[in-house]
């Protein structure tokens, strides 16, 4: 929808309908005090050029890194027409552009969009999406409960991303859910068996499987899904999707595929960009879709039997059910979806498989070239993805990131128990040569640490 | 005929009519589905579940609106009528016809509380003004 302004004589005109004189007489309700107050604590404005010569120099002063972090936001290339046709005014200013009478072009991207990512999971119907990874998962979780009916528990795997556990329990804490955090097998960094089997005869209602999961292993996917819906639970996928190039996708996963696939659609197209905007892509399968948060556009014909777009499926949604609504969203992430959108179009499956290629066979160089670096030994025997679990002699993360090595993400922090362990991603923007300053660097900084006596 | 004298009526919109085996078929009145518009799906209350007077029993959904059922009396679900899946239309066509579950009744003394087809035409009445 174009933007019109009023004109000075519109604007004359709406004054005099109203009795005033001017705009301001239409605020005289708020006190002479109150208007105009200057904010003690704010500097007076810089013009554009000053802004932009702080900003420049802010930005020299970050400087430039090799990054090697994951961690549930990944840096890919994003070819140079996806932000092109992004930014175009019809998408890049576009208002909550739902309506089938004025935004069929929107509505068709959605369409397209919901498309792709169902054929993506292997799941049946797709929602237009939500505001990311984790929040998303938190709605699978409370769409599982809803399911499920007869109980409130849902397991959760201690290989589930950090933030992704605390986003979902600060979200479904208060609505009497109970989430039951799984450790994992030390050696393998996957799921532990053996946790499970006190569940054959406790009653849950979800089981979320990360896949890959958060120190980078793949979990048995095919075998908890089998053993979940044998215990008459739902299965939530949390899966990675430049990954589900080359893995099994949810809707395939065990006999029946899982019941929800969510994950987070930032490696889709959208840039790194300091931590979002990202969003969040949630699927299911079509006997669940009444339960399904989020704006879902359909396919449909018009009343000349036109073929249109049109959002459906709405007395699911809080501005018709209002509290008894599957979610109280009522948006999407329009624009990162439409970004997501003309980046898988362009790259299209081959593309997307080239680049999951890509992301893997780098990390396989890079763990190869690091059997030969002392003091660095793969934590996990499990296979990967694009990250690894690396144990090292010191803690040296410090010293590589001043030599412009972002060489890890440290995972003191949330898995203490792992002593000096990193969390290493390898994506397709990685070079040979990268591969091999991190083993040179990383070496150099192992045997810095143990000191001359050890050399 | 949109208030047929043989029924039982609540304030929520559902009929109930009493069978000779000692089970009522509940639906929703022409009045109801009239003020929710084309209905495209409905949620049964689910087999053998009991409900007492009164509580949220299953959900029908139009293009515009979603609103609960009420169970009209106490009593355990034993029948759902498995035709509106697939042609919840049903319930626009032949509103008194196209039945959505019948219960057995727990309390046949709360058959009294209901409003008969009179009773029930002066709260529409009244309701449009």
């Amino acid at each position: 929808m174009p933007f019109i302004p009023h004109s000075e004589a519109d604007v004359r005109t709406m004054l005099e309908a109203i009795g005033v004189s001017s705009i301001e007489d239409l605020f005289d309700e708020i006190p002479a005090a109150l208007k105009g107050a200057r904010l003690e604590q704010v500097p007076l404005g810089v013009n554009e050029m000053e802004v932009l010569r702080l900003m420049q120099e802010r930005a020299e002063g970050d400087g430039r890194y090799l990054n090697f972090i994951g961690a549930g936001a990944y840096e890919h290339h994003i070819p140079s027409a996806v932000w092109q046709l992004a930014t175009r005014g019809e998408f890049y200013s576009a208002y909550t552009p739902y309506q089938a009478e004025a935004s069929q072009g929107t509505l068709q991207v959605l369409y397209e969009y919901q498309t792709m990512l169902c054929s993506l999971t292997g799941m049946d119907v797709t929602n237009a999406s939500l505001y990311d990874g984790a929040s998303a998962l938190a709605e699978a979780v409370l769409m599982a409960v809803r399911l499920h009916k007869a109980s409130h528990r849902v397991l959760v795997p201690a290989t589930l991303h950090p933030a992704y556990r605390h986003v979902v329990r600060s979200i479904v804490s208060n609505q009497q859910i109970e989430l039951i955090e799984l450790p994992y097998c030390t050696d393998l960094g996957t799921m532990l068996p053996e946790s499970l089997a006190r569940f054959d005869r406790e009653a849950f209602a979800a089981l979320v499987i990360p896949q890959p999961n958060f120190f980078g292993a793949l979990e048995p996917v095919h075998a908890l899904t089998d053993w979940a819906h044998q215990r008459g639970a739902l299965v939530i996928g949390a899966v990675n999707p430049v990954a589900l190039a080359l893995l099994a996708p949810p809707g395939r996963w065990g006999v029946r595929g899982a019941d929800i696939a969510v994950g987070e659609g930032q490696p889709l197209g959208v840039p790194l960009a300091a931590g979002g905007p990202y969003f969040g892509f949630m699927a299911c399968k079509q006997a669940h879709v009444r339960q399904m948060p989020g704006r879902i556009v359909g396919r449909t014909v018009d009343v000349d039997g036109k073929p249109g777009f049109t959002l459906t499926l709405q007395a699911r949604e809080q501005h018709i059910r209002r509290s008894k609504a599957t979610s109280n969203i009522c948006t999407n992430q329009g624009l990162a979806v439409t970004a997501a959108t003309i980046h898988l179009a362009i790259l299209g499956s081959t593309g997307l498989r080239r680049v999951a290629h890509a992301c893997h066979a780098n990390l396989l160089a890079l763990l190869e070239r690091l059997k030969e670096v002392p003091g660095v030994r793969r934590r996990f025997a499990s296979p990967v993805f694009h990250e690894a679990t690396l144990s090292l002699s010191a803690p040296v993360l410090d010293q590589l990131c001043d030599h412009g090595l972002l060489a890890g993400l440290d995972l003191r922090e949330h898995y203490p128990e792992l002593g000096n362990a990193i969390l290493v991603c390898t994506t397709e923007t990685k070079t040979a040569a990268d591969l091999e300053r991190y083993a040179r660097c990383l070496s150099a900084a192992l045997s810095a640490a143990a000191g001359p006596a050890a050399a | 005929m949109q208030f047929p004298a043989e029924l039982r009526y609540t304030d929520t919109h559902e009929w109930l009519r009493q069978e000779g085996d000692g089970t009522v078929t509940v639906g929703i009145t022409w009045h109801a589905q009239e003020r929710l518009g084309d209905l495209v799906y409905v949620e049964n209350p689910p087999r053998g579940k009991a409900f007492r007077k009164g509580e949220e029993c299953g959900v029908v959904e139009s293009v515009k609106a979603a609103s609960d059922i009420y169970a009209p009396i106490s009593g355990e679900v034993v029948a759902v009528n498995e035709e509106l899946t697939s042609n919840p239309e049903k319930i626009n066509q032949e509103p008194y016809r196209a039945w959505i579950f019948k219960l057995r009744p727990s309390d046949p003394g709360e058959l009294q509380t209901l409003l008969d087809a009179a009773a029930y035409q002066k709260l529409i009445e009244a309701e449009s003004h």
